[in-house]
């Protein structure tokens, strides 16, 4: 019983957080690790350097100063809002500094020399993190202002690549060389998850409609649907390149207009034929929720068949097929990836050229845009699903 | 019979057959090929490369439940409150994750070849099952809790007697959703030379056959559909039984 008076006389911000422990121990093995590396070129294996060597003299000590103090804030159980604080500032300080670091490691007119961030770098921005994660969760922030924080940081990293701080990081190295490249695969990634979704919306929702309507078809539907969803991308892709080569050869005009076995067309349509399931199932769930009363008061009112479903129904069940939808695009985000593998373009070009090259900055230019996105989309219709439901 | 488990039976009949003799199948293959082609992969045996692509993701799923089980177990006990809420962040920022990405992300980190791909797969796998472990824990009818607390159950008897089981079709969603997800991240593997039935579709993408990708997609086409199936069929059996044992 002696702790527990212990206790009661600390002041409650002087004991120790779990989850913190668990957290500074991933900073700590963080600060330990090395924090950049420097390679002779894209290929080699590089050289360890520590946050000492990357910022010299007092901004290195500075810099080390406020990441143990993060962990300290970490450790303790001071407000939520210290630790947000702390958390936030040391993720700007560590993406800001990597920066420097890079330009401060690099020999002077040395163009095959690259300095990539190590794994100290990432286990730091990880630990910080989950903190702020942990923070942001218990805070239970708006849709409003979560989205906020989302433009914040988009103005953030927007402007550390405008202002060139990051030009000496491999993996702007690797845009520079294919800034075009990069650009045309990213349209071409966006073209295929938004027209992929877009047309899954035009097609699920009045098919969901129509499933829920007639239940004999519901289960045939949904079955089939789910067959679809179940087949691993690759397969769909690569199933779909003997019918769509046999429609580029029969059905005259369609090779005019870009269908062909392999490329962007076979792509789009797998991607298409995966968001059916979460649209249209959604889309029946979603009207199977909408209570009896509200469709009864819409017929007494003598609402038409069409005007109930248009007028009432489908606005009341739009939050759950709006959530069907935040699945298959945050879903068809990743799965664009693969469609480089019969050449359909997208971040996943660079993904799969790195790997064949074994230039690991090269799979960063199509991994980290590609989860940027998803995140991002996963944020704002989260979101909007939130606000409007 | 019903019309379900015959065409279940003919699926099976006919990928085990592809699987053991795909020269019988030269014929509806040779469709697809041009002229010269091969007409059946032929850089490997398809059985041998089914199995080694099944006992990766079966490694991996396991150890994945395990760890996830595990970890949802924990942070849903008094003692692990602390932990749920970034828990339960996690397990759905995590998902955000395309599974690509994670494998892409591996090499660096463990090189080429099986090891990777087995990392990533694990990794990946951990998030959809602890997501439904967390559901299945947090969500059990309370007065069945109350119940098993006043009959004098002890914690790990309740643990044990009243909560996996009653959370457990949960979890075997779970389950289903990582198996499917690692049999197509398993195929993607093939790229970072993990030896998968992706080897056959891409060789056929690599080289124009498309005799060689419409084996491959459809071997791992019928294996995910098969297997989502059978762990259904598993969940539905014990929703069934949990059914019955409330009915009493």
């Amino acid at each position: 019983m002696t702790d527990v008076t212990n206790l009661r006389d600390r002041p409650a911000w002087l004991t120790l957080d779990k989850l913190g422990v668990l957290i500074a121990l991933i900073a700590v093995a963080g600060l330990a690790l090395p924090f950049a590396l420097l390679k002779a070129n894209r290929i080699v294996p590089g050289e360890a350097r520590g946050i000492l060597d990357g910022l010299p003299g007092g901004p290195g000590f500075l810099f080390l100063a406020l990441l143990i103090a993060c962990i300290l804030a970490a450790l303790l159980r001071v407000p939520n809002l210290v630790k947000l604080g702390a958390s936030a500032t040391a993720l700007l300080a560590l993406f800001l500094l990597i920066g420097v670091a890079a330009s401060n490691l690099m020999p002077p007119e040395n163009n095959y020399a690259r300095v990539s961030p190590s794994s100290g770098f990432w286990l730091l921005v990880f630990a910080n993190s989950l903190m702020l994660a942990d923070v942001l969760t218990r805070l239970r922030l708006g849709p409003w202002i979560r989205i906020g924080i989302l433009l914040g940081v988009c103005v953030v990293v927007t402007l550390l690549l405008w202002s060139g701080s990051w030009n000496d990081l491999s993996i702007l190295q690797e845009y520079a060389t294919r800034s075009r490249a990069f650009w045309q695969e990213a349209r071409t990634h966006i073209l295929l998850t938004f027209g992929s979704v877009a047309a899954a919306i035009l097609v699920g929702i009045p098919m969901g409609v129509l499933c829920y309507r007639r239940k004999a078809l519901r289960a045939a539907v949904l079955n089939v649907l789910n067959i679809v969803q179940t087949i691993p991308s690759i397969a769909l892709f690569g199933l779909l390149i003997a019918p769509m080569a046999w429609i580029a050869a029969t059905i005259p005009g369609a090779s005019a207009i870009g269908i062909s076995g392999i490329g962007t067309a076979p792509a789009l349509v797998a991607l298409f034929a995966y968001s059916l399931l979460p649209v249209v199932s959604n889309t029946v769930v979603g009207l199977l929720g909408v209570s009896a009363a509200a469709v009864d008061a819409a017929r007494g009112m003598g609402m038409t068949r069409r005007q109930r479903m248009l007028g009432v129904e489908l606005p009341l069940a739009f939050p759950v097929i709006l959530t069907g939808i935040r699945i298959v695009l945050v879903q068809n985000i990743g799965l664009a990836t693969i469609a480089a593998l019969i050449g359909g373009g997208g971040f996943g070009v660079f993904v799969f050229q790195g790997i064949g090259q074994t230039a690991m900055d090269l799979v960063l230019l199509g991994a980290v845009p590609t989860v940027a996105l998803a995140f991002a989309a996963a944020v704002v219709l989260d979101a909007v699903v939130e606000m409007i439901s | 019979m019903t019309i379900g488990n015959l065409i279940r039976l003919l699926v099976l009949a006919v990928l085990i057959a592809l699987l053991m003799r795909p020269d019988l199948f030269a014929g509806f293959f040779a469709l697809f090929a041009k002229p010269g082609q091969p007409v059946i992969y032929n850089q490997g045996n398809l059985l041998a490369i089914t199995i080694s692509h099944l006992l990766i993701v079966a490694i991996a799923v396991l150890g994945s439940t395990m760890v996830a089980v595990g970890l949802g177990i924990l942070v849903t006990r008094p003692a692990g409150a602390e932990f749920l809420p970034l828990s339960r962040a996690i397990a759905n920022i995590g998902q955000t994750f395309p599974p690509v990405a994670v494998l892409a992300l591996a090499v660096p980190v463990l090189g080429f070849g099986t090891g990777p791909t087995l990392v990533a797969l694990f990794l990946y796998g951990l998030l959809p099952v602890f997501e439904n472990t967390l559901t299945g824990f947090t969500n059990l009818p309370p007065r069945v809790m109350e119940a098993a607390r006043g009959a004098g159950m002890t914690g790990r008897q309740r643990l044990l007697q009243v909560e996996l089981p009653l959370a457990l079709p949960v979890i075997l969603a779970g389950i289903r959703i990582s198996t499917v997800i690692a049999l197509a991240t398993a195929t993607i593997g093939s790229t970072v030379a993990a030896r998968t039935l992706g080897e056959v579709i891409i060789a056929g993408l690599l080289t124009g056959n498309t005799a060689f990708v419409l084996q491959g997609g459809l071997i791992v086409g019928a294996l995910a559909v098969l297997i989502y199936d059978a762990l259904s069929g598993l969940e539905r059996l014990l929703m069934a039984r949990q059914g019955r044992g409330v009915a009493r």
